[in-house]
């Protein structure tokens, strides 16, 4: 496909090409010149056209077209919503995902209920299409719980901080899956940084060496922190699971339909008892890091306003349109959506409640432990002695 | 004169650059360090100024860093290894536990690894989880390693060159609370031993005794005893493996009480220890047990709690009454 090969080079060129960073990995070139340009599956170009891939051909209604534009809608004005919180200060943190719209609903949007997911600490859309209640995704970023929801009740884990662990508990999770005989698929998301720790590694080598069907889906947003994806890694990530012994691909992360598809095909064949694949869908971190982060120490502006174009909403907004698949009444209806969204956001953070004090000592253990029933004890008296001076 | 006031951040900062103009082996390496200046700016400038062999952004895998700061050490050179965070060194206490610990014992003292591993720990900047641990017991534990906290900009700067300077490895524990709490810094003055502890003010009614972050809660508690009529020593320690037992002892001798305050937890921790040695050191003297405050045996709490969790000026008093109440 001509449209793909333009875009796999375009793309490949700016991230080994771009500022000065890139010297630095310009000057030892040689270990990756040698590997294959990379393929970027896409279906959906960032003009809104709908091309072909031979592997993976999908076919929407116009309603899962609409409905794939609502959750990026819905998911980036949630985002949004989040970061103005911090800003105000009703969050200690945020960590936002503008930019990774496609990556998560396409992957998300591919999963069946009884599936199981392993976020990262970004995973904030794909928590939407799991049906966790996005108000539940801010108590640990406004300081007052490490998690805010039930993992069972949505197939959707906590979000873990520690950079790839939760990789490690995905490939075991799905071996547990297999070995029920269950034909389910888990999906452990990770970002381009993570792909170097060791817990990375390792998951990948259980999960080959035990055929677990677990779907590796790396967001390679470019950036991890300050360090560009060129600093994890001399070749791109997708192309490191035949090292392993199991399928790669690389996925144009802003196409929406395009990860999809390759979600799809790749839960599809870890049910089928395949085994597991690494996804590596390709997109951009547009905004910092997290609230705390200062892009400009490292990061051109230039870089990102070259992402912009590939804006993973507008493109499929373009298409809609194009297509007349989405009339003005729908659009609206979305932006009414998204502005109530925010309102109830907005609302349940500022009255989201302290926790208690004792809290501190609930669920340390779940069989109890007499030490904590000793300093929750001791720990009570001592309040107990201001109460006089500090009713409440 | 060459004293100058700047937050003990800077003075880290300051501290590395005068190590590495003076020792072309001293390396910075880590997640962030380079271009961004680490999360927390501490090594702000450094590779603008060494270039990127001296200071080494890596990739984000901790296990790494420090195998390969071992390696490098080996070779010659004296890692400075930033973890970008507490909580997120464990994936690295292997490589530290394992290998950096005992390499030094299991050559018969023929190879040295004089690796220093900076840890910005435990909290009070409301971080969310894995941000604001104390795991300093876990490494005080272990045998071949040497850990150390500053609590003033003064001997952040003295310390961390000295850190680089031992043949040891040194866990360089930095209570990232303080970083923009300003202090004194005599670049020209002649710093005591890196392991002797130091009185941070003279009492004669009790000792508190604490390092890094908690040592500002304990002179804000003496201030605040002072008014009620209590005159409280404060020892900082400044070092948790080894300990200056001896400064303490003598401090324990004269007061006859003592409270050991860190934000870790209190059991299994440094004060455990403490305790039980002056216990044994100090028993005809001492006039009460000695008493701890710290952490609760729980895991960090959100941020909104914790304040509650980390011993502040009424816990420390709280023990002090406690203590003189024997
Ligand atoms: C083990 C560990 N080391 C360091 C960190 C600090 N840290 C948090 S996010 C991050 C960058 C992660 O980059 P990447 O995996 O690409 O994911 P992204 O944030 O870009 O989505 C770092 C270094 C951490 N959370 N865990």
């Amino acid at each position: 496909m001509t449209v793909e090969g333009t875009a796999a080079r375009s793309t490949t060129r700016r991230s080994g090409g771009t500022g000065k960073r890139a010297s630095a990995a310009r000057k030892k070139k040689t270990a990756t010149s040698a590997t294959a340009e990379p393929e970027l599956v896409q279906l959906l170009t960032p003009q809104g056209e709908r091309v072909e891939h031979p592997d993976y051909a999908i076919d929407p209604t116009p309603e899962e077209l609409r409905g794939l534009y609502r959750d990026m809608m819905l998911t980036r004005r949630f985002d949004a919503e989040a970061t103005a919180l911090q800003r105000q200060g009703e969050l200690g943190l945020w960590a936002s995902l503008l930019g990774q719209e496609a990556a998560q609903i396409g992957s998300a949007r591919a999963l069946h209920d009884d599936d199981y997911v392993f976020p990262t600490y970004r995973e904030h859309g794909v928590a939407w299409v799991r049906g966790v209640d996005p108000t539940n995704l801010l108590g640990m970023f406004r300081g007052v719980n490490h998690g805010g929801w039930d993992p069972n009740s949505n197939n959707f884990h906590l979000y873990t901080i520690v950079i790839g662990s939760q990789t490690l508990h995905a490939t075991g999770y799905a071996m547990g899956v297999a070995k029920d005989g269950a034909d389910s698929a888990v999906v452990a998301y990770f970002g381009d940084g993570a792909s170097s720790q060791g817990d990375v590694a390792e998951a990948f080598t259980f999960a080959a060496v035990y055929n677990a069907p677990v779907v590796f889906f790396c967001q390679n947003n470019q950036w991890a922190i300050s360090e560009p994806a060129e600093r994890q890694s001399r070749v791109p990530i997708y192309q490191r699971a035949a090292g392993f012994g199991f399928p790669g691909v690389r996925v144009d992360g802003n196409d929406v339909l395009a990860c999809l598809a390759v979600t799809k095909a790749a839960v599809e064949r870890a049910r089928s008892g395949q085994g597991p694949m690494l996804v590596e869908a390709f997109t951009y971190r547009m905004g910092a890091h997290t609230t705390s982060d200062d892009p400009t120490k490292y990061r051109r502006d230039e870089e990102r306003e070259a992402w912009e174009a590939k804006d993973p909403i507008l493109r499929l907004r373009t298409l809609l349109e194009k297509e007349k698949l989405a009339d003005k009444a729908f659009l609206d209806a979305v932006d009414e959506e998204s502005d109530a969204l925010a309102k109830r956001v907005r609302d349940a953070v500022r009255t989201m409640p302290n926790p208690d004090t004792m809290a501190i000592f609930e669920h340390v253990y779940a069989d109890g432990h007499a030490l904590v029933d000793e300093e929750r004890a001791q720990y009570a008296e001592y309040l107990a002695s201001f109460e006089p001076e500090e009713a409440k | 004169m060459a004293a100058t006031k700047m937050p003990l951040a800077k003075a880290l900062n300051e501290s590395l650059r005068k190590a590495m103009e003076d020792n072309p082996k001293v390396l910075v390496m880590g997640e962030d360090v380079g271009k961004l200046g680490g999360v927390f700016r501490i090594t702000d400038g450094l590779q603008k100024d060494f270039g990127e062999d001296r200071v080494i952004d890596t990739p984000l895998a901790e296990s790494g860093i420090i195998g390969t700061a071992i390696g490098l050490a080996l070779r010659g050179y004296r890692p400075v290894a930033e973890i970008q965070f507490d909580g997120f060194v464990f994936p690295a206490y292997d490589q530290i536990v394992t290998q950096l610990a005992k390499m030094h014992a299991r050559a018969l003292g023929k190879v040295k690894v004089p690796v220093v591993i900076r840890i910005p720990y435990a909290g009070g900047i409301g971080a969310v989880e894995h941000h604001s641990e104390s795991p300093e017991a876990l490494f005080a534990h272990v045998a071949g390693l040497k850990c150390v906290s500053p609590s003033n900009s003064s001997d952040a700067y003295w310390m961390m060159q000295q850190a680089i300077e031992s043949d040891d490895p040194v866990i360089f524990f930095e209570p990232k609370r303080r970083y923009w709490d300003k202090g004194e810094v005599d670049t020209a003055a002649i710093p005591g031993p890196l392991h002797t502890a130091r009185v941070a003010r003279q009492g004669g009614d009790l000792t508190l005794a604490a390092y890094g972050p908690m040592v500002k809660t304990c002179l804000e508690a003496a201030t605040a005893a002072a008014d009620e009529g209590r005159s409280l020593e404060v020892v900082d320690l400044r070092s948790m493996s080894p300990i200056d037992f001896d400064t303490l002892q003598r401090s324990v001798e004269k007061t006859g009480r003592l409270v050991v305050v860190h934000e870790a937890p209190v059991f299994l921790g440094t004060g455990s220890e403490i305790a039980a040695r002056i216990t044994e050191r100090c028993f005809y003297h001492l006039e009460a047990p000695v008493l701890r405050v710290g952490g609760f045996h729980a895991p960090y709490p959100p941020a909104r709690l914790e304040d509650e969790y980390l011993p502040g000026l009424d816990r420390v008093l709280d023990a002090v009454d406690r203590a003189l109440a024997y």
